[in-house]
């Protein structure tokens, strides 16, 4: 497959981004440093292309239903105007993927990972009833910019045309208009910090793009990559779909079973997950380690014990000041305080001393 | 782009700068920084370490990966880049010069394996792909 160009591509490498595959598309990782733009998200604002992002609509006098069996969130409490975060679980609980769901009047539009876009269309065709459920994908004709920050809603109040942006509260989102384009507003994001998702047609992208780009300029906003947006999100103990969890794991033991709703009656994984939910084995936790002891995907966890767990995600936090990491533990390590090893490296061998910390690593100030 | 015409790379991506006195500055490429991302701390050999070619050297470590360093000649390290300690950006925005990472008294001849930068250049580019 060959990778796609986001609409925005040639605006990045005016910026100066350094251009890497990701999940299909050629993305921007970096423009100048990864430490700034986190630093210019967490102080002032950052301006994301997030365009890779799938957008599939369902509609249909079935939608709703269709959306309950689907997803692990329990659909039927999202009100027009809202969104939701859940997973598609397979029927032994491993996840399809994460995703956020958006009601609007008469449809849903279902935001998936890129990467597993393809995925994630073949398990909602194979799940469609005989009829009252039409799925049509968006991907491919919209954009999605993230505009992250404390200063993010000053960036953009001006710049919309009907009501307040400020009037939408988090995990809502309503249409408007920006720069005279047609979009939805979405105060949604991946960050940790306040801030707006924007939805619109491919062909708008530039001129939202650079409508913010400049408006945010006296404010110190910055374009901020994909490696940015890695160190943001870990910071904000969010899990990575193809890191953190994947068909083989489930939202349970992902430390997600604030969006698995067992009670709202049979759905996708449903039984597994009830299996899982009364006797789990393993645990998502955050680890702290040092500042200079960073850990990475796939090494190892030990206690006096023996190997405990993996680590999922690692990095520095640079708003934490520590290296940080995220990874499944067995159970009873799970707790707070917990002193743990990661084996850095085994040849020669190096472990890094290692914390049970809660989720998330960083908080807003004020949250 | 800085003038490279003294500099030598090696296929894992450091360089080596002769200077006056049998001595030489060691470093990392830009392609190679470019690569790592923004550089979070470096590990490092004491002074009076001793450096074989295409032995370990220490290890940079960035925000998405740790990288080891491999000494590009045979010599005896006779400073560390103690700038590059506390402020490891340096390495991201100036790999040539502020950049460096260690000096050494080289033991005698570069090896001949090294590249010139036309030829290291033509190397990073295809490593791109």
């Amino acid at each position: 497959m060959t990778d796609i160009e986001v609409p925005l591509g040639a605006i990045h490498r005016q910026l100066g981004a350094r251009m890497t595959p990701f999940g299909g598309y050629i993305m921007p990782m970096q423009y100048r440093s990864i430490r700034e733009e986190h630093e210019a998200v967490r102080r002032r604002a950052g301006l994301f292309d997030v365009s890779h992002m799938g957008e599939v609509m369902v509609r249909g006098s079935g939608a709703l239903d269709y959306l309950q069996n689907l997803v692990s969130n329990d659909v039927s409490k999202l009100a027009e105007g809202r969104a939701l975060y859940g997973v598609m679980c397979r029927e032994d609980g491993g996840i399809v993927d994460d995703l956020l769901v958006y009601r609007d009047r008469e449809e849903f539009m279902c935001v998936i990972n890129a990467a597993r876009h393809d995925a994630d269309l073949a398990w909602m065709r194979q799940h469609l009833p005989p009829a009252g459920v039409e799925l049509l994908d968006r991907s491919a004709e919209t954009f999605l910019i993230a505009l992250q920050g404390p200063r993010a809603l000053e960036i953009l109040e001006p710049l919309v045309s009907e009501g307040s942006p400020q009037e939408i509260r988090y995990y809502h989102h309503r249409p408007g208009t920006v720069a005279g384009v047609r979009l939805r507003l979405s105060r949604t994001g991946y960050t940790g910090e306040d801030g707006f998702e924007l939805y619109g047609p491919s062909e708008a992208a530039e001129t939202i793009w650079t409508a913010l780009y400049e408006r945010g300029q006296e404010y110190g906003l910055m374009p901020a990559g994909l490696g940015a947006r890695d160190t943001l999100r870990l910071e904000a103990g969010l899990r990575l779909y193809g890191q953190d969890i994947d068909e083989g794991t489930d939202p349970i033991t992902a430390g997600l079973g604030w969006v698995v709703k067992l009670a709202k009656g049979a759905f996708l994984g449903s039984t597994a997950l009830r299996r899982i939910s009364e006797a789990p084995t393993r645990a998502f936790v955050g680890i702290q380690l040092g500042p200079r002891q960073i850990a990475r995907p796939h090494q190892a966890i030990f206690a006096d014990s023996g190997e405990v767990g993996v680590v999922t995600s690692g990095s520095f936090g640079f708003s934490v000041g520590t290296a940080i990491a995220m990874g499944y533990v067995r159970r009873e390590m799970a707790a707070p305080g917990t002193m743990l090893k990661v084996r850095l490296r085994q040849e020669p061998e190096l472990w890094a001393e290692a914390t049970v910390v809660p989720l998330p690593f960083y908080h807003r100030p004020g949250q | 782009m800085p003038d490279l015409s003294g500099f030598k790379f090696t296929k894992t991506h450091e360089w080596v700068r002769p200077a006056d006195g049998g001595e030489a500055f060691i470093g990392i490429s830009d392609h190679a920084q470019g690569q790592l991302g923004d550089v979070i701390f470096l590990e490092l050999p004491q002074v009076g370490a001793r450096l074989e070619p295409g032995a370990r050297l220490g290890a940079v470590e960035s925000v998405k990966a740790a990288s080891d360093l491999y000494a590009p000649a045979a010599g005896e390290v006779l400073e560390v880049n103690a700038a590059v300690n506390d402020a490891p950006e340096l390495v991201n925005q100036d790999p040539y010069e502020r950049g460096w990472l260690v000096k050494v008294r080289l033991d005698g001849e570069l090896p001949d394996t090294l590249m010139d930068d036309a030829a290291y250049q033509a190397y990073a580019d295809a490593d791109q792909h």
